[in-house]
């Protein structure tokens, strides 16, 4: 399972009811249904992951983000997942209230662009960061609003989102320490647990 | 005749029933019969059932064909047999003649027991939850219980719909395609028309044609070119068809006038279609797809009336189709998402209109058989 996954499926209760916004392939809901009884619903557009979520025997709902989420009543799930996807919405802010009015509680996963190599490409060699983790360039990239650690928790202070647990994880897995002293430089990928 | 993934050489069957049926207008059928084929084993533990409820204009012929010099297999081939999304090599699938239908089941052409003649424009309106009780005593009558899915495209989806709201207990999976919650006041028009197409047919006489010995043969063929119509999109007629002449020309000095494809094409289906179906039954039809409002009964609320449903749903809708629109579907979807009920949603990108439902579309069968597999897994 993709990193940040592992991480976040801890802090999802057995039974509850689960929005996995972006749900890809339905792996991560499948994991959930099986492991944890979850009642999960995915929301996806790419169709070959549709096709593969539908084969997992999971619920997912072929729907664009970007054109909103107002089908879904408020404080519907208990959880609404948002995992590596906020960095490609068109209107992030938006889509954090979005996942806090239909979720009592959201978790949202993106890749911090605060992190030593990005700083590295941009400050030396004063180019757009590509890595294997960020594989496209500026171009050609689906993911258009990129942030950090503090510029996501900044958001978070203003807008009076509560962050109930903060993880970090690193580029390799042996290297905790230092994602975890130092997030905004050494986490590749952050991972929040937020409420309102 | 094709035999490969092919269900093969199927033979209707007609089950009558004694039993009176009380309709949803009041009054009530003493008997009937239903004609319907099947496809496929039924398991030991009958679980493995699914129904198949057709159209407007379809019948109980569904895949298949009926004999070795058949040209074209059944309406819904593309997507029944082995292999197919609804493999009949593990599904055993039911398609009927609904009631009040003209190809075996009961209808305005059989005879009214009552009056030793054609029931004609006599026979009692039907409502879709007529239909679904009547497929609930098939269902009896064939040991089914519960079925493992009822699927339907257009006012197939709309019974299907039905069944997940009138016998809870009895669907696991319902599948709906390219339907809605209610018609539009466009889409009533358009049957308002094609019925007065029917109705002004001198030949029609009040319904009572076939007592007469004939046939609004011009105003049946009148009312499936109009239905026809709003069954393909704009880019669909512009591609089969564009401007193409099939007779005259528009040069300069012309003075005979000219025919284009698509006229030939429009008044072929008309005829054909009027040789095969009954106009009253073409009424009957249109008007219970004009009458159908899955939440009428349910405080006009779609989210109130889908609480009662116990089964997971597939809704898949195509974008050209204007008759019933992705937007239609998408009130199905967010209806059940808003009454907690287990939802899957398609949208497939598809240049052929309504009709899409019908055709061997790449992503349409790919989800229908992901789907299919999911059902067969919860068996």
């Amino acid at each position: 399972m993709r990193l940040d996954l592992s991480h976040i499926q801890r802090w999802i209760a057995p039974g509850s009811r689960v929005l996995d916004l972006g749900c890809g392939d339905g792996v991560f809901l499948e994991f959930l249904r099986d492991q944890r009884q979850v009642r999960g619903t995915g929301l996806e557009i790419d169709q070959k992951y549709i096709t593969a979520a539908i084969s997992r025997g999971i619920n997912v709902i072929e729907q664009d983000m970007d054109a909103g989420l107002a089908n879904f009543p408020d404080q519907s799930f208990d959880t609404v997942v948002l995992a590596l996807a906020l960095q490609a919405v068109k209107y992030p802010e938006r889509v954090l209230d979005e996942v806090l009015r239909i979720g009592r509680e959201g978790i949202v996963t993106f890749p911090n662009f605060g992190h030593w190599r990005c700083r590295l490409m941009l400050g030396l060699q004063g180019r757009m960061p590509v890595s294997s983790f960020m594989p496209y360039t500026w171009y050609n990239t689906p993911n258009i609003h990129f942030c950090t650690v503090k510029d996501f928790e900044n958001l978070c202070r203003d807008k009076g989102i509560r962050i109930v647990s903060r993880e970090v994880v690193g580029e390799t897995r042996d290297q905790p320490m230092l994602s975890n002293k130092w997030p905004n430089l050494f986490a590749a990928t952050a991972i929040y647990r937020i409420s309102r | 005749m094709n035999p490969q993934h092919s269900v093969g050489i199927v033979t209707p069957q007609v089950a009558h029933f004694d039993a009176p049926l009380k309709l949803a207008c009041g009054r009530e059928l003493t008997n009937y019969d239903l004609v319907y084929e099947t496809y496929g084993e039924l398991n030991e533990q009958r679980s493995n059932a699914v129904l198949i409820c057709h159209a407007l204009s379809g019948n109980h012929h569904a895949a298949g064909y009926h004999s070795a010099d058949d040209k074209k297999p059944g309406w819904w081939d593309e997507c029944i047999g082995p292999g197919k999304p609804i493999d009949t090599t593990h599904f055993f699938v039911v398609c009927l003649n609904n009631l009040g239908g003209c190809h075996g089941s009961t209808g305005p052409s059989s005879i009214n027991p009552a009056t030793g003649k054609p029931w004609g424009s006599d026979f009692p309106p039907l409502r879709t939850r007529d239909w679904v009780h009547s497929q609930a005593r098939l269902a009896d009558y064939l040991g089914i219980e519960c079925w493992a899915a009822v699927i339907g495209g257009s006012l197939g989806g709309m019974q299907a719909m039905r069944w997940s709201l009138e016998f809870p207990q009895r669907i696991r999976h319902c599948v709906v395609i390219a339907a809605a919650l209610k018609l539009s006041a466009q889409n009533i028009a358009f049957n308002e028309v094609a019925r007065q197409a029917i109705e002004s047919d001198p030949d029609f006489v009040d319904g009572n044609y076939l007592e007469r010995s004939t046939m609004p043969a011009r105003g049946l063929a009148l009312a499936r070119m109009i239905g026809h119509i709003t069954y393909l999109s704009d880019d669909a007629m512009a591609n089969k068809f564009g401007r193409d002449l099939r007779s005259g020309s528009l040069d300069r000095g012309e003075v005979s006038n000219a025919e284009f494809q698509v006229q030939s094409y429009l008044r072929h289906q008309g005829s054909q279609f009027s040789g095969n179906f009954d106009a009253n039954t073409y009424i009957l039809m249109t008007r219970a797809l004009d009458y159908f409002d899955l939440a009428l009964e349910y405080d006009n609320d779609p989210v109130v009336a889908f609480q009662h449903a116990k089964c997971s749903f597939l809704v898949m809708s195509f974008s050209t189709d204007w008759r019933f629109s992705p937007e239609r579907s998408r009130e199905i979807v967010n209806a059940l998402i808003a009454a907690d009920r287990p939802v899957t949603y398609a949208e497939i990108e598809a240049k052929e209109g309504h009709d899409a439902f019908l055709m061997p579309i790449p992503r349409y069968l790919d989800v229908f058989h992901a789907y299919m597999l999911r059902v067969r897994g919860e068996n």
